[in-house]
């Protein structure tokens, strides 16, 4: 990033760079319903960013915004230090954001190879034809391609399952392989859609793991809902908490605890 | 060369140079089976060597290494040995304070790693004061924010080896060629039913010797794949992987990861193969559970042609007269089933296939010989360099472990005891001379441990038990657990058992039930079960373990000598015997004292004639916690047999 006056070095080690995405007072409306209030908020190179709240709250609305699914009416998106114009899904994608569905959303009937491979679609680009014989450079494509994906089915360590059908997998595994299909797009910002739900804790501590190592290790920036504050706290670098389409809170992990307003929306007590 | 060579990297220069551009390494990376020639993995060994130098290592250092099957570690074992100092491989799933223990006790200066999980054992098991000072990881993940003092990459020692050639080869050279036979190839800690883990010390005498012979008597060539999937600290791996390996110039396979193994099985389709008895159980529970699954047509092919490979197909394989129809039907059965079946667990191209360390079944070892796969059984430890007896082809049953190994002498004492001498036997216990003392008499005779008595007639070896398990009942009668135990383990749904009895009227025993064969059967069966544990307590489950118990006990009745062995009462045990909780040992093998001891409460109460008994356990998780898990058992009374001839009455 050029704007690298205000990145600085986590406690961990890991390098967090100047703003990648912000978002300019957002706000999001379904007929009357408001989904998103007025939301501003940034996400950072090199971060992992989560957005909780209770049912309800807007994030999935704010994820789908992101992602190029929705398209706010007020407010601006900003990508890369440029405004984003109002896009379809499959062109943010390609502008470097990935994601992975909170009710999982691959091919049953393909492999979990198969899968992954369709996240570097958009680094394919023979032609019918050429793909037909798979001669010169769809082969050459789908051969560098294939390296790819095997890299990040070594990095998942799902080499066990790659040639099986990704319906008969389970649960936490199907998620696993969601992750890999949106790493192998070879995202510069992921968005992870409650990648944690319906986990058992072993699932959950694996599946943190893998996040973080993604975050680490690929340097991919990482924004994701989650409903499970253990989780969230643990791993995160910093929190936007909403609650009916407002944000009330934002910060680091121990100021969005001890922040009265969250604890307020996850406790519903008043306090003193 | 005209010489025999005296050392391991000796072996490694001899097959670069005559076998030079033949494979000597694979292992499945990123999809693909990357590949190894002996000219390059001398290459490899020496830069990795040179690295160690550079290091600091010196003449007879411990190294410690450990992780899964890897090319690369086994050239760290071969590096280690040319720079003079010795490798000590230890098991790589072993917990914290073992870890410790044989840190402390064998003093490594180094230790080649795998990945990040072994670097955090190995830091958390030296702490300060630990002579370790440098470990050298393969995989660099999760490892980057490591303090970097004592850590380095493997690939950054080749590095520093090769840039440092020039100066350091002379050295090097000087170091391999000081290599002599009686110079320590590799030491080994044992596994240890009881008491700490010993580390045995191997010479490049005894590996070289007993590969050699070992070669020669399956005429194991250059042509050999093997898989190398079995934990790198057993001693069978070491001789397999390196010392046949080296010897022969074959090429060792790696699997892509652990959960891989079946399919690497096939891709690779080994000509020579080693697994223990659990294996092959696990092979066919899952062949088996499949077919239950299959259509109607296939399975009754699958029973018709199984069945006659069950009666003809061991008489094909050892070449004893079968009538022509017989053949052809086998030939038949090898079109339509046996060649599909063998080609789908990987033994399409299987020439020699062993097993050991435990009784295998009958009807299992029966269902490999009659697909024509050529299993036999050795017997071996790892204070022999493995070999004390095997099978030779066309003399394989499966209740006996087959005649003395070439240059290997057998005797067996007055109690039952078998004894042994061989090129093969070990130097010493490291550190621990009244151990070495107490197994290797002067003349060189190593006491196994085992009963056993050499079978009229053929001159094969029968182990009947651990020569310190065989008891006496309290009515004078003999106790041999193991005997016992094996009856109940050939059962699928049983996965382990646990027989006691010394000094007592009866015996009682606790099982374990199969969780994949159980399990399986349970949803065949529209049973509905919430955990391991409740599975096991299923009154169906346990109706089917009192069936198993009560055979086993009309098959003990009709022995004579053990017919006091039949098991009075029995519990299916709420968790499964773990090597992380002490109960088995790392390779798998019980600890009845340790068992005994446990679960103290559960014995009192089978002897006291309790109906059920609450009972709470501690177990260990993988990374070290504890917790607790509480259980009622309820206590099975087992069908007994009267002895010998009116078994048939009894079961009228």
């Amino acid at each position: 990033m050029k704007d690298t006056a205000d990145s600085h070095v986590t406690e961990d080690g890991r390098t967090i760079g100047g703003t990648l995405l912000d978002l300019r007072g957002i706000t999001l409306r379904f007929g009357g319903v408001e989904a998103i209030k007025n939301i501003s908020f940034d996400i950072r190179q090199g971060e992992i960013r989560a957005i909780i709240g209770p049912n309800g709250a807007g994030k999935s609305s704010m994820l789908n915004v992101i992602s190029g699914f929705y398209n706010p009416q007020e407010g601006e998106v900003w990508f890369r230090g440029e405004k984003r114009p109002a896009m379809k899904p499959f062109q943010v994608a390609r502008s470097g954001v990935a994601r992975t569905f909170q009710n999982i959303a691959l091919f049953d009937g393909m492999s979990v190879l198969d899968n992954i491979m369709t996240g570097r679609l958009n680094d394919m680009h023979a032609g019918l034809v050429a793909q037909m014989i798979w001669k010169g450079k769809a082969e050459r494509e789908e051969v560098e391609n294939r390296a790819r994906v095997e890299r990040i089915i070594d990095f998942l360590e799902i080499q066990h399952i790659r040639k099986t059908p990704v319906g008969r997998l389970p649960y936490g595994l199907k998620k696993r392989v969601e992750l890999a299909r949106a790493l192998a797009a070879e995202p510069d910002l992921l968005l992870l859609d409650e990648p944690m739900a319906g986990m058992n804790v072993e699932e959950k501590e694996d599946m943190s793991r893998y996040i973080l190592d993604v975050n680490d290790e690929m340097g991919t920036t990482i924004a994701l809902i989650e409903h499970d504050m253990g989780v969230v706290m643990d791993i995160s670098d910093r929190v936007v908490v909403m609650d009916y389409g407002r944000k009330i809170g934002d910060g680091t992990p121990d100021e969005v605890r001890n922040n009265p307003q969250v604890i307020d929306a996850y406790l519903g007590v008043a306090h003193d | 060369m005209s010489e025999t060579p005296v050392s391991i990297p000796a072996l490694l220069a001899r097959n670069a140079d005559r076998i030079g551009d033949r494979p000597a390494n694979r292992e499945k990376e990123y999809g693909i089976w990357q590949s190894w020639t002996w000219a390059e993995v001398a290459e490899e060994v020496e830069a990795l060597a040179l690295g160690l130098l550079d290091l600091g290592l010196a003449v007879g250092d411990r190294v410690v290494i450990s992780g899964r099957n890897r090319p690369a570690l086994y050239w760290a074992m071969v590096a280690v040995q040319r720079c003079g100092a010795v490798p000590v491989p230890i098991y790589q799933d072993a917990a914290v304070d073992e870890i410790a223990y044989q840190l402390d006790h064998c003093g490594a200066v180094m230790a080649v790693v795998g990945d990040q999980e072994q670097v955090d054992k190995l830091l958390d098991a030296a702490g300060d004061a630990a002579p370790l000072r440098q470990m050298i990881y393969l995989d660099p993940r999760g490892l980057r924010k490591y303090d970097h003092a004592k850590l380095t990459s493997f690939e950054d020692v080749q590095k520093a080896g090769r840039d440092a050639r020039d100066r350091l080869l002379p050295e090097l050279d000087k170091r391999t060629e000081a290599l002599s036979l009686d110079d320590i190839c590799v030491m080994l800690y044992t596994s240890g039913t009881t008491g700490r883990p010993k580390g045995v010390i191997l010479s490049n005498r005894n590996i070289i010797e007993t590969s050699k012979a070992s070669c020669e008597f399956d005429h194991l060539t250059e042509a050999e794949d093997v898989l190398a999937y079995l934990p790198m600290a057993w001693v069978g791996d070491f001789i397999f992987s390196i010392g046949q390996a080296y010897w022969a110039g074959f090429c060792v396979n790696c699997p892509e990861s652990p959960d891989t193994m079946q399919v690497d099985l096939r891709e690779i389709g080994p000509t020579y193969y080693f697994a223990p008895p659990r294996v092959f159980e696990t092979q066919l529970t899952n062949v088996m559970i499949r077919m239950e699954d299959a259509t109607r047509i296939k399975k009754a092919l699958f029973d018709y042609f199984m069945d006659h490979a069950q009666r003809v197909g061991p008489d094909i394989l050892d070449g004893k007269p079968v009538s022509t129809w017989d053949k052809l039907k086998y030939r038949v059965g090898e079109l339509v089933i046996y060649g599909p079946l063998k080609n789908t667990l990987g033994f399409s191209r299987i020439r020699v296939g062993y097993t050991a360390g435990e009784a295998i079944g009958p009807e299992i070892f029966d269902f490999y010989r009659g697909l024509g796969i050529n299993l036999k059984q050795l017997y071996g430890q790892t204070e022999a360099s493995v070999f004390i007896t095997q099978q030779p082809d066309n003399e394989v049953r499966s209740d006996t472990v087959g005649v003395a190994s070439p240059g290997v002498e057998i005797r067996i004492d007055d109690k039952g005891e078998v004894f042994y001498r061989s090129p093969g036997v070990f130097a010493e216990y490291y550190k621990n001379p009244e151990s070495t003392a107490d197994t290797k008499d002067a003349d060189g005779w190593v006491a196994t441990g085992d009963a056993g008595f050499f079978e009229e007639g053929t001159g094969h070896l029968r182990i009947i038990d651990r020569a310190k398990d065989v008891g006496k009942l309290a009515g004078g009668g003999m106790f041999a657990p193991k005997y016992v135990e094996n009856k109940l383990k050939f059962f699928p749904n049983i996965l382990e058992a646990v027989v006691f009895g010394a000094g007592r009227e009866t015996c009682v025993a606790f099982l374990n039930i199969d969780l994949n064969a159980v399990g399986n059967w349970a949803e065949r069966n529209n049973i509905g079960y919430g955990s391991y544990q409740e599975l096991s307590q299923h009154p169906r489950v346990l109706e089917m373990m009192r069936d198993h118990v009560a055979e086993v006990n009309e098959s003990i009745a009709q022995d004579d000598m053990l017919s006091g062995c039949q098991v009075h009462r029995f519990v299916v045990l709420h968790k499964q015997l773990d090597a992380d909780d002490g109960e088995l040992t790392r390779t798998q093998k019980v600890r009845r004292a340790v068992i005994g001891e446990k679960f103290a409460d559960i014995l009192d109460a089978l002897y006291g004639g309790k109906d059920e008994i609450y009972t709470e356990t501690e177990v260990t998780y993988e990374d070290g916690r504890k917790g607790q898990i509480k259980a009622t058992l309820k206590i099975q009374d087992a069908q007994v047999f009267p002895v010998g001839g009116q078994v048939q009455e009894a079961a009228e």
